[in-house]
């Protein structure tokens, strides 16, 4: 238990527990309403947020939530009823992308290579290399995603199985989608702190695509994908904590789609259960 | 990277600028390379559109970074690796059942999850080789220095096999492409068709990756084929309008790095989704003027 010992393990316990539990709650409703492309795309653009944060001297988390959750506002905008077209939103996330790239080369070479790894970390993440102030403050904002998506859990629920009768029923649809979108975008900035921009999608869709093929009971699989997230976050760190020759995004990657296989193979064959969807 | 110092910069003549370009070898094999590159990036994407298979692409250039960073810590070419791990990944996604398995979001959590981890084991390789942390942003970004004629002609070879498997079932394809189920009540065998097709697209990304890069193989791959949709739903003329804007891309991208420090992945993605856009835009306007102009008169081509 000499882990514990370290502030760095701590911290990056600290960050990494409430990330991971905002991924599995936010992870849950993406895979439900089949948006896992959408947090793909939000999870790059995170990349570019961040570089262009750092090109332009600013605090590299600032970048982050500024770009995915305007991002998520105008994918919100431009899709019919929030969920816009695939090569649309691939094609736009590919150029973000590159320009991504361009702020990578524009920040390694005007800022004297102070942080040649910067674009490595991003996109793989640094959890171990978290300060106190940093993990107390991804905590915090992941606890305020966790609230939001629990007090919105019913109505985005109700919207996201049945979307012609939620809107009958008037519940506000589209206003739903646009505030979901926007909690993917945050989930997104937050996790790319931990495990890096090009492995959040991992962390988002594996946990809540392992706990929809576990049951079938809307608020066991949220309360399950949340759980598995968090247990997955754990088992990774600690893994990567014994086995330094891994590095952590690695590991908490390696349990997350372990985990989801094991789920995937106990649920084959005859006793194989029906997706939410034909409910 | 800063050729512009060590060379004459932009002169405004092309003539004189691309015999400065192809005066070294190894741009001279960077524009072959480009140009099989961008032929076979535009058919399959072509294909890709149409089957809205965007994602499955998306997944299988991911599948080549952690290819080429094996391949560079066991000490073998990277070419290689790229196609080793693309056409495996292309095998796995076509063994993955679509029916009746809780339909598309389960589907793509699934692909999600195997694209992240994927990522992750290459992050692993890189990781273990130690000191190969620079070469990570040209695995993942592209870099269009140091082609050597023998991967010329590996990329020629396997886009000619490529092309030509294309050619065979392209029209069973499309038919199958554009309505699956009659396609399947005439006896089109359109699972072998998918299965093929996946294992061409693998090749096609493997491809793609070694120029722009393991993030940014949607802009040849996807991009160009979406903007000549765009603009005419001829089969034959949006093909042949892919390939060329295909073409058109790599080439200024080329062009535009050799000139410039930034890498080429930026440019050949800024010049694809400037393509797109503008594609969208002519589009929009074109409906928007025959509406206006022809109120009722018919067809407006």
């Amino acid at each position: 238990m000499s882990a514990f010992t370290h502030p760095y393990f701590v911290h990056a316990l600290l960050a990494g527990t409430a990330i991971a539990l905002a991924a599995g709650l936010v992870g849950y409703f993406l895979v439900l309403r089949a948006q896992v492309f959408t947090g793909d795309a939000l999870s790059h653009v995170a990349f570019t947020g961040a570089l262009a944060a750092l090109a332009l001297g600013y605090d590299l988390r600032l970048g982050l939530f500024a770009a995915t959750v305007l991002f998520a506002v105008v994918l919100g905008a431009l899709g019919r009823r929030s969920r816009a077209d695939d090569v649309a939103i691939g094609s736009l996330f590919s150029w973000i992308l590159g320009l991504g790239v361009f702020f990578l080369t524009l920040y390694t070479t005007s800022r004297n290579a102070a942080n040649g790894t910067a674009g490595v970390n991003v996109l793989f993440g640094s959890i171990f290399g978290l300060s106190s102030g940093q993990a107390e403050l991804a905590a915090v904002v992941a606890g305020v995603i966790c609230l939001t998506v629990l007090a919105v859990a019913r109505p985005l629920l109700f919207a996201s199985v049945d979307e012609a009768v939620a809107t009958a029923r008037r519940v506000p649809v589209r206003l739903l989608g646009l505030a979901f979108l926007i909690l993917v975008g945050a989930c997104a900035a937050e996790a790319t702190q931990a495990v890096g921009s090009l492995l959040l999608l991992g962390l988002l869709a594996a946990p809540a695509g392992a706990a929809q093929r576990l049951t079938d009971r809307p608020y066991h699989a949220l309360a399950l994908s949340a759980g598995l997230a968090v247990a997955e976050m754990w088992a990774g760190l600690a893994l990567s904590y014994y086995v330094p020759q891994l590095p952590p995004s690695f590991a908490i990657m390696a349990v997350a789609t372990a985990v989801y296989a094991a789920a995937l193979v106990a649920t084959r064959g005859p006793h194989a259960r029906l997706g939410l969807a034909e409910a | 990277m800063n050729w512009a110092e060590t060379s004459a910069g932009w002169s405004w003549n092309p003539l004189t600028d691309l015999q400065q370009i192809w005066a070294f070898p190894f741009m001279v094999n960077a524009f072959r390379a480009g140009t099989v590159v961008a032929v076979l990036a535009a058919v399959m994407g072509w294909f890709i559109v149409l089957r809205r298979q965007s994602f499955a692409g998306h997944t299988l250039s991911v599948v080549s970074f952690p290819g080429a960073a094996c391949a560079t810590l066991l000490g073998i070419s990277a070419g290689f690796g790229y196609f080793a791990f693309c056409i495996g990944g292309a095998l796995v996604i076509a063994a993955i059942p679509r029916v009746g398995q809780g339909g598309s979001g389960q589907e793509s959590a699934l692909t999600g999850t195997v694209q992240a981890f994927l990522l992750a084991c290459g992050f692993l390789f890189v990781a273990l080789y130690k000191g190969f942390l620079g070469g990570v942003n040209s695995l993942l970004f592209g870099s269009f220095l140091g082609i050597t004629t023998t991967q010329v002609t590996v990329l020629t070879i396997v886009a000619a096999v490529a092309l030509g498997v294309l050619a065979v079932i392209g029209r069973p394809l499309l038919f199958a492409s554009v309505d699956e189920n009659v396609a399947i009540g005439r006896g089109v065998p359109v699972r072998a068709l998918s299965v093929t097709f996946l294992v061409l697209l693998g090749a096609a990304t493997a491809e793609a990756s070694q120029i722009t890069g393991t993030l940014l193989v949607f802009a040849l791959l996807v991009m160009p084929a979406a903007a000549a949709q765009q603009l005419t739903a001829r089969p034959a003329a949006s093909l042949a309008l892919s390939v060329l804007i295909a073409l058109a891309v790599t080439w200024t991208g080329l062009i535009a790095a050799y000139y410039s420090p930034y890498p080429i992945g930026f440019y050949v993605t800024t010049f694809a989704f400037a393509g797109y856009v503008l594609a969208r835009a002519t589009r929009t306007l074109n409906t928007a003027m025959g509406r206006h102009r022809f109120a009722g008169a018919g067809a407006v081509a």
